[in-house]
């Protein structure tokens, strides 16, 4: 495959940064909203590090197991989504700390 | 005939029941007809059996049931005659129904008089399965029965703190003895496989051998149940502490019939002391010690009850004396006739105290020979036979004692010798209480005389005690005959001698003042003895720093709980984590989400490490 040759070095230094980002987001936000997007951003980041792993060495793996995430973001997101649509609706609130009394 | 035997000591029992269940039915008449009658057919029907037994002397058993069986261990309720028995039921009732005539008197401005009569009937009762059970067991159940009686009547008069004190005192150190009794018991029944009396004596003829340490083990045992009983030496300290009772029960119980138990209960196992001489001889150096010991100390006291007690004490000590060197017959035979003389003494204390206000102290009585003239000749009789004046029934019993003990090889010189100083003393105690209460000048008027109910018992019991002697105990088939030679005509005439000169001692001091040992008692080492005599030897105080406070110790070390504290330990150590550990789980996700973050990255530095 021609064109495009970026080393996977690069590609797996911006997947650790993007990992890093979303590690920061879920330790620093206090919205579930957010909170539920550093988890996208953390999945993305260990996605594309496959990604780029199969492509490296031609394997077809990686995309497979890109799927394998691609599936597993969505089924999070709809049960991640709901949960904050039920906390919104009991607690009129989407702070994480507030939650805190659960002791969960 | 043979069969009503069970109704002897059933009649006072069945009293004893009625008078507790319907006390508060019967008018005081009823309750004194009630207990004073049941004990009065008891007598009866034992006199009845002992005329009987003299005609036609046949030792006979009666099986009432079966009590209880256990595989190969089975126990009856049954009873054995024999001369023993007759003896100690006739003393049983005799003198307990004279002692509960008497009481009828002595008690009857106590608002308490069923219960009194109850327990006594109850008391007569026990002591009368005491002696004669067929089987240790049994005998243990009377033994037990009495316990608990003397211990109901020495705490009588439960107001005051002191009695109950006193009973629980006497109850406790009894228990001491009743113990190592129990334990005998055992010992008995794993080597012999049986706790009839009969058949134990057959059973160790089969498997001992004189000398064997089984039966020295056994018999020491079963005279540690006697010593607690009899109020011998190292155990006797509950009995002076026991006067608190009423009089008439000091009279009953602790001195003519239940401390007798342990010389009876040794005089009915005397077939396995045969096979242990050197039991045989503790129990004559225990009897030779307590007498000695307790006839200095009634020197020095000065309540009236409590020189009875401890010349009660010594007088056991004799028996107990006799029964070591072998001589059963006078043993018992002295068991009878103090059973006179000292019921006698305690039935005239008691009138003395009962015509003088609750009195006890001697040095405030006196001059009572004209004031109370009855009492005075009881008193005097009682302490002739204590002290052993020829012609008593105290002088024929101890005589036989002395002699006796005269006989043992080696030690029985030294034994006889011990014995007659007891005797010396004995005559110096009893006639200083005579000479001090009854002549002299009078200290304290008493507001009463002693009415027909305490004349007759006195009267009876003072023909008793001089007479007593005369009475030939039908125990040859009991025990075996001692081989009795007459000693020198010497050692006799010493034995009659001495008390004589002992109450001479007791005039010249007390009465006549010939003898002056002002000098020589005030001097500081006699004052010290004096009180180390009045102190009974200090013998509760040495108990007291050996047992009693360290005992008070551990309970209050155990009632901090030192062993819990280890446990407490381990739970505060366990909450502790838990503390820590539920501070951890603050339900703060964004903490968690922290510390897993941080947790991933050490244990990537770990096996960044290792790799």
């Amino acid at each position: 495959m021609e064109g495009l040759n970026i080393p996977l070095n690069h590609i797996l230094l911006i997947a650790s940064l993007l990992f890093v980002i979303g590690m920061l987001g879920l330790m620093i936000r206090r919205n579930i909203i957010f909170i539920l997007m550093s988890l996208e951003v953390m999945l993305n980041s260990a996605a594309l590090a496959f990604v780029a792993a199969g492509a490296h060495w031609g394997q077809p793996d990686g995309q497979i197991v890109f799927m394998l995430i691609l599936s597993i973001a969505a089924a999070e997101v709809a049960v991640g989504l709901s949960l904050v649509l039920q906390v919104q609706r009991r607690f009129r609130s989407l702070d994480m700390d507030s939650l805190d009394w659960m002791r969960g | 005939m043979r069969e009503l035997i069970g109704l002897i000591p059933l009649i006072p029992l069945l009293s004893s029941a009625t008078l507790m269940l319907f006390a508060g039915h019967l008018s005081r008449f009823a309750i004194g007809l009630l207990g004073v009658g049941s004990v009065g057919i008891a007598a009866i029907l034992t006199a009845k059996m002992g005329i009987d037994f003299l005609g036609n002397p046949e030792v006979f058993k009666v099986t009432l049931w079966t009590w209880m069986q256990v595989g190969t261990f089975s126990s009856d309720v049954a009873f054995y005659f024999d001369g023993l028995t007759l003896v100690m039921m006739s003393v049983i009732t005799g003198v307990g129904f004279l002692i509960h005539l008497f009481s009828t008197e002595f008690m009857e401005e106590d608002v308490s008089y069923a219960r009194y009569f109850a327990y006594l009937n109850m008391f007569v009762a026990a002591m009368l399965i005491l002696v004669m059970a067929d089987n240790l067991l049994l005998l243990y159940l009377g033994w037990e029965g009495v316990g608990v009686c003397s211990y109901l009547l020495v705490g009588f008069w439960y107001q005051n703190s002191a009695n109950g004190y006193a009973a629980r005192k006497a109850f406790i150190v009894t228990r001491i003895g009743d113990t190592l009794m129990a334990l005998g018991l055992f010992l008995l029944f794993t080597e012999l496989g049986t706790l009839d009396i009969q058949a134990l004596g057959d059973a160790a003829k089969d498997k001992w051998q004189v000398g064997d340490s089984m039966p020295l083990i056994a018999c020491l045992l079963i005279l540690g149940g006697a010593v607690g009983k009899s109020a011998q030496l190292p155990l006797h300290t509950w009995l002076p502490d026991a006067m608190a009772g009423p009089t008439p029960v000091s009279a009953l119980i602790h001195a003519a019939t239940m401390v007798t138990a342990g010389v009876y209960l040794i005089a009915r196992t005397h077939e396995l002391y045969l096979f242990a001489p050197i039991a045989m001889i503790a129990v004559a150096l225990v009897g030779l010690a307590t007498s000695l010991m307790a006839a200095f100390t009634a020197l020095t006291q000065h309540d009236i009850k409590r020189i009875l007690a401890y010349s009660t004490i010594s007088q056991i000590g004799y028996m107990f004396l006799a029964l070591g060197v072998g001589a059963w017959t006078a043993g018992i035979f002295h068991l009878m006739t103090h059973a006179f003389f000292k019921a006698l003494l305690f039935l005239g204390s008691g009138a003395i105290i009962h015509c003088l206000h609750h009195e006890h102290n001697i040095f405030k009585m006196g001059g009572l020979r004209t004031r109370m003239p009855v009492t005075f000749w009881s008193f005097m009789i009682g302490s002739a036979a204590l002290a052993a004046l020829p012609m008593t029934s105290g002088f024929f019993s101890k005589d036989q004692i002395l002699l006796q003990a005269y006989q043992v090889d080696g030690i029985g010189p030294w034994l006889w010798f011990g014995g007659l100083v007891g005797a010396l003393l004995t005559a110096v105690y009893s006639f200083r209480l005579v000479f001090v209460v009854f002549f002299g000048q009078v200290n304290t008027e008493p507001d009463k005389d002693t009415g027909w109910r305490m004349v007759i018992p006195l009267s009876l019991l003072c023909i008793l005690a001089m007479m007593g002697g005369w009475i030939i105990i039908p125990v040859t088939q009991v025990f075996p005959l001692a081989v009795f030679e007459h000693p020198a005509h010497w050692v006799e005439y010493v034995s009659i001698a001495v008390p004589i000169v002992g109450v001479i001692i007791a005039y010249l001091i007390f009465l006549g003042g010939q003898l002056k040992v002002d000098v020589f008692t005030n001097s500081f080492v006699m004052q010290k003895l004096q009180q180390f005599w009045f102190s009974g030897w200090r013998i509760d105080w040495l108990y007291d720093q050996l047992l009693v406070r360290p005992y008070y110790g551990l309970a209050r070390a155990l009632k901090l709980e030192p062993v819990d504290n280890f446990y407490r330990l381990v739970v505060t150590i366990s909450q502790t984590f838990n503390q820590w550990l539920s501070a951890g789980q603050s339900g703060q996700m964004r903490r968690y989400i922290t510390s897993m973050v941080f947790g991933l990255i050490v244990l990537l530095a770990i096996l960044v490490r290792a790799s």
